[in-house]
């Protein structure tokens, strides 16, 4: 076994191209790619197809494009992909509530066959069963998983989700005539912002409620914050701090007495999977992130999948369609009641429901609860080592352990060397590691959250806190080395007053050309 | 079945007996279930999970998948004439070669240092856009074209201040329910007719409507029904004279050949760039954008994510970061706009890819072979007695509806017919549109060939002349 004083920090450097913006390559003449070219029996027939646009609504110059040949068009995104740090590459425990783990390859190359890649979502029921049958038994897992008794796959992501049950709520409400009643919602800062903001999105007041000193929520808050203006409650257990609040039950019993609906935010469920359920604390709606607990590859940023559960009661307000099985034959179903309509185009994605339901099947019931238990071993050991880096503190919950993560301060950092959170992130690129500063607000001064999921080995895991020691031992001997970060990634500090300004940000290249003149006035 | 004693799953490597028992150690637990101290006994699930058995070799795994997989048929094994806001597009290689990068892959939410690349390929997205739609906003792609004009309705309720959207009934009705589910309670939204011989927006409907109430006025160009709308202009200047903006979506596969909506006087855009190089991924490929003029009162008004250019400390070296990240809901929360989160970004830098290498003159020619196929198909069409294609009497893009209703036979009847004959019939509009009759929308790309086009007139010749 290694020991962390023995790890050598790697003489790392991102790949630095220095490459243009496309534009800048532009040779008028290239080619990157050419079209099927139409046959002449047809163009003989129908002319050249221009002439049966009317002349306003044919387009008079063409779209300004770069011209580039097809190799360069390559090697440009390439490049351009060795300037981003996959998860493949790093030991990606510093994006905390985001459970960035092992997307297994495999899975990938399943989802990347013609049988599903060339399907369309408007194709008869008969000749998509094989789809169909993944999305219904993706939804008995699910439900096996939560408790809950029907599932929508249509959400686009876990904001999505969170829209969908706010969506929920709101139709419930009206139906039982009590809608411009119930106009709060109720949360918690250390849910995620979406909790809050999909739900304004639907016109509630949000009703936030803070943890006290000790990292949790009591049940008195609660209770004085419901009242006949409640329409229900979107919160995370555990939330962003890896606490889990154990009276989480009485929570949504509260909600309930006071007649609203609770909704479960479970688009980060690693560390709890086959531990505790929806159903036993009550709530009547949840959901799970594909892209996080179920191993779909996060793809910068989606396309991505927040699987929506519900209690009987609230099947009928579910998104059309539904997968439904006669016993023969897998369909779509779309007679809801009270149905809140579409949540995302057609059935949702699909290939994101083909990983899961790879991944699933790859490790079975006792392997998604191992999965569990490492995560939060995994977590608690980093806890545990990153309690005695200098400068650095666990804030809530001393002596406790936590679920899946943790948010931790660099409070002590900063006032012990001026070095920030933001300058530790910065420093860390040139290692090769990446570290998130969290949500704001930052209720926690100068935060990190770190989520070692089950991914990755003891090893990696002391490597990547051997990079937090250097890191912290550069804070105290030369704090202005960390400030001045990076040095070795792909790129050097950012100046941020252009991204702020009106008259200077430029968010296409077209922008930048008019704007750029402005960036050294006043 | 009997467990499989210290069975280490190749997925979590600290399963190792003798790792975990040094890890507890470190610790100080006894054993695992001492972590989960904050779980009371009641919520624990003490029984196991009932899942199907683990298929552990990646053989099984992919052998036992592969074999429910077969059972679709696939687009690519027929012809299909399917469209409807998912478009069957040629994919060039190098659009999944970069999508299939672990470092895009697997990459997520990195500081604009160590993930500069998804930051540099998602800033040169919204440039291609930019001169696709010729305007200088676009966004980081949402989720789909459904949630684009969402969000377009709701930034035009917010710009104005008022409540009352004004909108085609001709466009998709899927988009429409998510447009209604998005915008309920905060706006009303009012349908425009159509005039039923062209399909177009019947402008003394419009006119009746629109009013000081009107935030903003959305159609799509070319619409869901695929003829092309020619009053755009028109329609921009009566929305702009009571103060509500015009809200265009467009398919950005026409805009090689077809006038982009803010030469017709838009103020916001929007469409999905599923057709820009992803697949059909049974709709999985679906993303949106939403565009502007570079207004800081339409910039601060959107929830996504925009990347802009900036510099750095070493001269000449381009830096990225996120625009007025204080208007996005991680900055404020509930006080930010609309919200924002994991929604499609890897669709944004596919098509990056697609449009730097179509160019110009690729876009040009994807169009203008689209406009023409269709027509030939049209033409064909409507050799067939019974048949009338299109239905309506303007110009179409990529789809048109073909009018059945006097071969007597029903959209159904002919789409399984045609089955038979491995080709997938457009989609039957008789649920969306009832009013239209027997009639199916129909989708011509570049991926048909004149053969394939012919077959489709043959069968359909062969069933209807029965």
């Amino acid at each position: 076994m290694k020991d962390n004083k023995k790890i050598r920090m790697r003489n790392f450097h991102q790949a630095k191209w220095d490459e243009p913006i496309i534009f800048e390559l532009d040779t008028p003449g290239e080619r990157g790619i050419t079209v099927p070219e139409v046959e002449k029996e047809i163009k003989d027939r129908v002319g050249d197809g221009l002439s049966a646009i009317p002349s306003g609504m044919l387009r008079k110059t063409l779209p300004a494009l770069p011209e580039v040949s097809q190799m360069r068009v390559l090697k440009h995104f390439l490049r351009l992909s060795q300037a981003c740090l996959g998860a493949d590459f790093n030991i990606d425990v510093g994006q905390g509530t985001c459970t960035v783990k092992y997307n297994p390859k495999i899975n990938d190359v399943i989802a990347s066959s013609p049988k599903v890649t060339d399907i369309h979502p408007l194709q008869d029921f008969q000749t998509v069963q094989g789809a169909l049958e993944i999305m219904y038994k993706v939804e008995l897992f699910l439900k096996e998983i939560s408790g809950l008794d029907r599932f929508s796959l249509q959400p686009g992501g876990g904001s999505a989700a969170i829209l969908a049950m706010a969506s929920i709520i709101h139709n419930y409400h009206a139906n039982r005539g009590e809608g411009g009643r119930r106009d709060e919602i109720i949360t918690t800062m250390f849910s995620h912002p979406s909790d809050a903001a999909a739900a304004a999105v639907k016109g509630y007041k949000i009703i936030t409620l803070n943890s006290n000193e000790e990292g949790y929520i009591s049940a008195e808050a609660v209770q004085d914050v419901v009242s006949e203006r409640t329409a229900g409650l979107l919160i995370t257990n555990p939330e962003d701090t890896g606490i889990f609040n154990p009276l989480i039950r009485e929570f949504t019993d509260i909600v309930h007495n006071a007649g609203g609906l609770c909704g479960y935010d479970q688009a980060n469920a690693n560390g709890i999977l086959g531990m505790t359920r929806a159903l036993e604390a009550g709530f009547d709606m949840c959901f799970f992130n594909m892209h996080k607990t179920f191993a779909s590859p996060h793809g910068c940023g989606g396309p991505a999948l927040g699987a929506l559960g519900v209690t009987e009661e609230l099947i009928d307000y579910l998104p059309v369609p539904l997968v439904d099985y006669d016993g023969n034959n897998y369909c779509l179903r779309y007679d809801l009641r009270h149905t809140i309509g579409k949540v995302r185009g057609f059935q949702g994605v699909f290939p994101v429901v083909l990983r899961a339901y790879a991944w699933i099947m790859s490790l079975g019931a006792e392997g998604l609860k191992e999965v569990a238990n490492i995560a939060v071993l995994n977590n608690n050991y980093m806890l545990e080592k990153i309690k005695k880096i200098r400068g650095a503190n666990a804030p809530y919950a001393p002596g406790k352990h936590r679920i899946e993560q943790v948010r931790y301060s660099w409070e002590e950092l900063y006032k012990d060397t001026g070095v920030t959170s933001e300058d530790v992130t910065r420093r860390l690129t040139d290692f090769g590691f990446h570290l998130w500063q969290s949500h704001h607000p930052f209720v926690v001064p100068q935060p990190f959250t770190i989520e070692p999921t089950e991914a990755y080995s003891k090893a990696e895991l002391d490597e990547y806190l051997a990079g937090l020691e250097k890191v912290v031992e550069e804070a105290y001997s030369d704090p202005e080395k960390v400030k001045n970060s990076p040095y070795r990634s792909v790129v050097h500090k950012i100046d941020d007053v252009p991204l702020d300004d009106p008259k200077k940000w430029a968010i296409t290249w077209r922008s930048y050309l008019k704007k750029k003149h402005t960036w050294d006035e006043e | 079945m009997e467990k499989r004693r210290n069975f280490i799953h190749p997925y979590i490597p600290n399963s190792v007996p003798e790792i975990k028992a040094q890890m507890l150690k470190e610790i100080g637990a006894q054993d695992i279930e001492e972590l989960y101290e904050d779980i009371p006994e009641s919520l624990r699930m003490r029984k196991e999970m009932n899942l199907p058995q683990p298929l552990r070799s990646e053989h099984e795994l992919k052998k036992h998948v592969e074999e429910i997989l077969a059972k679709n048929v696939t687009c690519r094994e027929n012809i299909s004439f399917l469209g409807g806001g998912c478009w069957q597009h040629y994919v060039p290689a190098i659009c999944d070669e970069i999508n299939h990068r672990s470092e895009f892959l697997t990459a997520y939410a990195g500081e604009a240092y160590e993930d500069h690349g998804r930051f540099h390929s998602l800033f040169e997205y919204e440039s291609l856009m930019a001169e696709l739609v010729d305007m200088d906003v676009v966004n980081v792609p949402t989720y789909d074209w459904g949630q684009a004009a969402s969000t377009t309705l709701r930034m035009a309720g917010r710009i104005t201040g008022r409540k009352q959207i004004l909108i085609a009934d001709t466009v998709s009705p899927d988009r429409l329910a998510m447009m209604r589910n998005y915008c309920y309670p905060i706006l009303d939204l009012i349908l425009i007719g159509h005039d039923p011989e062209t399909g177009v927006v019947k402008m003394e409907d419009l006119k009746a409507k629109l009013s000081q109430e009107t935030a903003g006025l959305y159609f799509d160009n070319p619409s869901y029904l695929g003829f092309i709308e020619t009053q755009g202009q028109q329609m921009a200047d009566l929305a702009h004279a009571v103060g509500a903006l015009s809200l265009v979506g467009v398919d950005p596969s026409s805009l090689g050949v077809l006038t982009p909506p803010s030469h017709y006087a838009a103020d916001i855009v929007c469409g999905d760039i599923q057709g820009l190089g992803m697949h059909l991924n049974y709709g999985g490929g679906l993303a949106g954008f939403i565009a502007s003029h570079d207004e800081e009162k339409f910039v601060m008004e959107y929830p996504s994510r925009l990347f802009g250019i900036t510099r750095t400390t070493v001269e000449g070296e381009y830096g990225f970061g996120d625009v007025a990240y204080e208007r996005t809901s991680f900055d404020k929360r509930e006080e930010g706009k609309e919200f924002v989160g994991t929604h499609s970004a890897l669709w944004g830098i596919t098509a990056a890819v697609y449009l730097a290498l179509m160019g110009p003159k690729g876009m040009q020619e994807l169009g203008q072979g689209i406009l023409q196929r269709s027509l030939y198909l049209m033409q064909r069409l409507s050799e067939i007695p019974g048949v009338k294609a299109p239905k309506f009497q303007s110009a179409h893009f990529k789809e048109f509806v073909v009018d059945f209703t006097a071969s007597g036979k029903k959209v159904s009847e002919i789409n399984q017919a045609l089955l038979d004959h491995n080709i997938f019939g457009g989609k039957d509009l008789s649920y969306e549109f009832p009013d239209l009759g027997q009639c199916a929308l129909y989708c011509v790309t570049e991926v048909h060939s004149q053969v394939e086009l012919d077959s489709l007139v043959t069968a359909l010749k062969t069933f209807l002349g029965e």
